[in-house]
């Protein structure tokens, strides 16, 4: 096979792995604006506070012990226990599902009906005041993330051996795929699965598309807004949570990982701010497109780093010839 | 009456005894924000030195220490309304932490007479104390880094690296650009080819980077990396099974952090230092024993021994012995920010006197003069053991190439000189 074309379809296939993570991120941002038409900037932050929950959980190690020692005096850091990933994971949904019902009973219920721009300055306010916690909770150091079934079965990383071999011997040239993108694109399809699943066929779930229609019309058939949010945001909770996972296991969990979010704005631009799969095809559009722009355009011709820079400018391409997204609903003021 | 008499009773005995200030040393810290998991031991290592300089010693020539610290969380802003807030207080000398401080504080500082050292970042060319009369940026630079990688892979390669290929993945910001003239300009010394791969900030998604390398097959790869970026490479690089002995970090890219998160595929993996690591050095147990066991260490004190903590109580260390030297040219024991300038400006630290602080092998030997603020440049190797979770120095303190840096160093700052018509401040 021709090395350049070999190539090109490796970074193409690498392109759509990244996207995958990049939707991951963006699938949050969608769930909550679709529901209630807030731009959650506190998505990123949600993300690092759901990774640095699961890993404090699965380490024992108690929440606000800086605190506790230096009010009481005490030297406690650790239950000394180690909680299974999967009772962890459990936990942390519960934790997130905690942080939904408080967001919305201490912050969204008392701004109700306020311009959209109140609402987003109270998600940055809100993020600044999560990753405050986050720190006061789990400590600013770096932490590994490992997420395992039983010992030895943990979330795989590197290269996926088995389709280098194979292409080798098919092609001459073994490709490379990370395992962790392989794992993170099964987990992405599950999770939209699910999603369209639930907001088709549950009751829950149809109350949530009718709130995300029109709250009013949704009100006046005795749907709780109140409910409904709560559930929005619990749900944004637990994609974050699995977008950490997926990002803290390549990096650490670590305060920037709140920055992921910086790679869905592209996605959520591209692919419109009320769509999953709107989110998905954004995320394997970005994904592609900046890989095969650095590979043959930027790492060659403009030295290279361009992925950043290019990712917004084919968003807004698509933003001057469609405002509203790929698969956002078209907004048609009447007079 | 009463009140009168009292207060000239007071007047009187505070002009009979001499009243002694504290030496006072900014920490301008990053305890929060995207790369407080480097700041916070750096910042304890800092104050832990000092606060052990008190107890053991009753602070340095019988005047107590005192670290003011303010947070930046590594936003330049932040950096200046904490150098503006702190400068009234009698500061000593300032560690900016960030390059992009540096930056701005390099004139401040020098209007206000108040010294600043930039201990492994920085403005490189800050190194020429004729120009730079307030900077110093000992033992070592960026560009001693980039050469001190190449004399290290010379040295692996039998003096040789004609027709080797070094790649270069590196923070695509003006730090991490600093070392691309060196490597240049040493790629045509020694004929390798040298390849540049700029990762945009922060760096949480390296495949385009990674894959270029798997395609071009580098022989060693150096990385100026920072922050999230370092754990990802590390881990890409992994990923690709690139060797990671052959995969050398830059100081910045050397701490437990950039290499615990990919587990034990980070074996293997070194980085480039100008002190020691670990904690079997003598100081450690004053530090044990003053600090950490009397409960006064900075922070919960389980960060001794690690590379950042070593390095910021490596920074105090240098700032106490230039009081020293200040106090012994001046006479005086409560010095001036002028004052401990001379002494930075005079410093000298030889091994028996690395020795004599607990610290023995801890760092090179190096003297800092009026023309010369950044020493000789001294540059370590050392490696990551992942099972083992710690690093180890594999090579002594060697030279790094001064008579490319000299060059380069000289051409930078007579550039700075002009744009600020700055004149010699060695006549």
């Amino acid at each position: 096979m021709n090395e350049q074309l070999a190539f090109t379809i490796e970074v193409f296939a690498n392109g759509l792995m990244a996207g995958v993570l990049y939707a991951l991120v963006a699938l949050g941002f969608v769930l909550i604006y679709k529901a209630s038409g807030i731009f959650n900037y506190a998505q990123g932050v949600m993300a690092l506070f759901a990774a640095m929950t699961l890993v404090g959980i699965q380490n024992g190690q108690v929440p606000f012990a800086h605190l506790i020692n230096a009010i009481f005096g005490t030297e406690i850091h650790h239950f000394g226990w180690h909680v299974h990933s999967f009772l962890a994971i459990l936990l942390t949904v519960v934790v997130m599902i905690a942080l939904a019902w408080m967001v919305q009973q201490f912050v969204f219920k008392h701004l109700v009906g306020q311009e959209p721009i109140i609402l987003f300055m109270a998600t940055i306010g809100l993020a600044y005041f999560l990753e405050g916690v986050a720190d006061l909770m789990w400590g600013s150091e770096l932490k590994a993330l490992n997420v395992c079934a039983a010992e030895g079965a943990c979330l795989p990383q590197g290269m996926n051996l088995w389709l280098e071999g194979t292409t080798y011997e098919a092609l001459g040239y073994g490709f490379f795929i990370d395992n962790l993108d392989i794992v993170a694109t099964i987990v992405a399809a599950v999770l939209v699965a699910g999603l369209i699943m639930f907001a088709q066929y549950t009751k829950q779930g149809r109350a949530m598309r009718a709130v995300a229609d029109d709250h009013q019309a949704a009100l006046s058939v005795g749907v709780s807004l109140n409910f409904i949010w709560v559930l929005v945001w619990s749900l944004a909770g637990f994609v974050a949570l699995v977008a950490g996972i997926m990002w803290g296991a390549k990096s650490g969990v670590q305060f920037s990982l709140s920055l992921i979010a910086l790679k869905a704005l592209p996605v959520l631009m591209l692919g419109g701010f009320t769509s999953i799969p709107g989110a998905i095809v954004g995320g394997l559009i970005i994904g592609v497109g900046e890989k095969l722009f650095e590979f043959l355009i930027g790492a060659p011709f403009l030295g290279g780093a361009t992925e950043n820079w290019f990712a917004y400018m084919l968003a807004l391409v698509f933003l001057v010839f469609r405002p509203q997204g790929l698969f956002g609903e078209k907004i048609i003021e009447r007079v | 009456m009463k009140y009168k008499l009292g207060t000239m009773a007071v007047a009187t005995m505070m002009a009979a005894s001499p009243v002694m200030a504290d030496l006072v040393f900014p920490s301008l810290s990053y305890r929060t924000g995207p790369y407080a998991a480097g700041g916070i031991p750096f910042a304890d290592g800092y104050a832990d030195y000092f606060t052990m300089l008190n107890a053991r010693d009753g602070g340095i020539g019988g005047v107590m220490t005192k670290v003011l610290e303010c947070e930046t969380g590594y936003n330049t802003e932040k950096g200046v309304e904490c150098y503006e807030s702190t400068k009234g207080e009698g500061s000593l000398v300032y560690q900016p932490l960030s390059t992009g401080i540096t930056y701005q504080l390099i004139p401040k500082t020098t209007a206000d007479n108040i010294p600043m050292h930039t201990m492994g970042y920085g403005r490189t060319s800050a190194a020429n104390g004729d120009v730079f009369s307030h900077t110093f940026n000992y033992p070592a630079n960026y560009w001693n880094g980039a050469s001190g990688a190449v004399n290290y892979l010379l040295n692996e390669n039998g003096g040789s690296l004609e027709g080797k290929k070094i790649a270069l993945v590196y923070h695509n910001s003006a730090y991490g650009k600093e070392p691309i003239r060196t490597l240049t300009e040493l790629s045509k010394k020694h004929g390798f080819e040298f390849k540049e791969v700029p990762v945009d900030h922060p760096g949480q998604e390296q495949k385009s980077q990674w894959l270029q390398i798997r395609r071009d097959k580098p022989d060693y790869v150096i990385m100026y990396g920072w922050g999230v970026m370092n754990q990802v490479a590390v881990q890409e690089a992994a990923n690709i099974r690139f060797p990671m002995e052959n995969f050398i970090g830059i100081w910045w890219s050397g701490s437990e952090n950039d290499v615990l998160a990919a587990g034990d595929a980070a074996n293997g993996y070194k980085a480039l230092t100008f002190h020691g690591v670990g904690d079997d050095f003598p100081v450690f147990d004053d530090i044990k024993k003053h600090v950490v066991d009397a409960g006064n260490a900075a922070g919960a004190g389980d960060q001794i021994g690690t590379v950042l903590y070593n390095r910021g109580l490596y920074a105090a260390m240098l700032a106490a012995e230039a009081v020293k030297t200040a106090q012994e040219i001046h006479g005086v024991a409560d010095i001036t920010a002028a004052q401990m300038r001379d002494g930075m400006e005079a410093l000298s630290i030889t091994e028996e006197k690395m020795a004599a602080l607990g610290l023995p092998n801890f760092g090179p030997s190096f003297d800092v003069s009026c023309a010369n603020h950044g020493g000789e440049g001294y540059v370590g190797v050392t490696q990551w053991d992942a099972s083992a979770k710690s690093w180890s120095l594999i090579s002594d303190f060697a030279p790094s190439d001064m008579d490319v840096i000299g060059a380069l160093v000289a051409e930078d700052s007579a550039a700075y000189a002009a744009e600020n018509n700055i004149e010699s401040s060695c006549k």
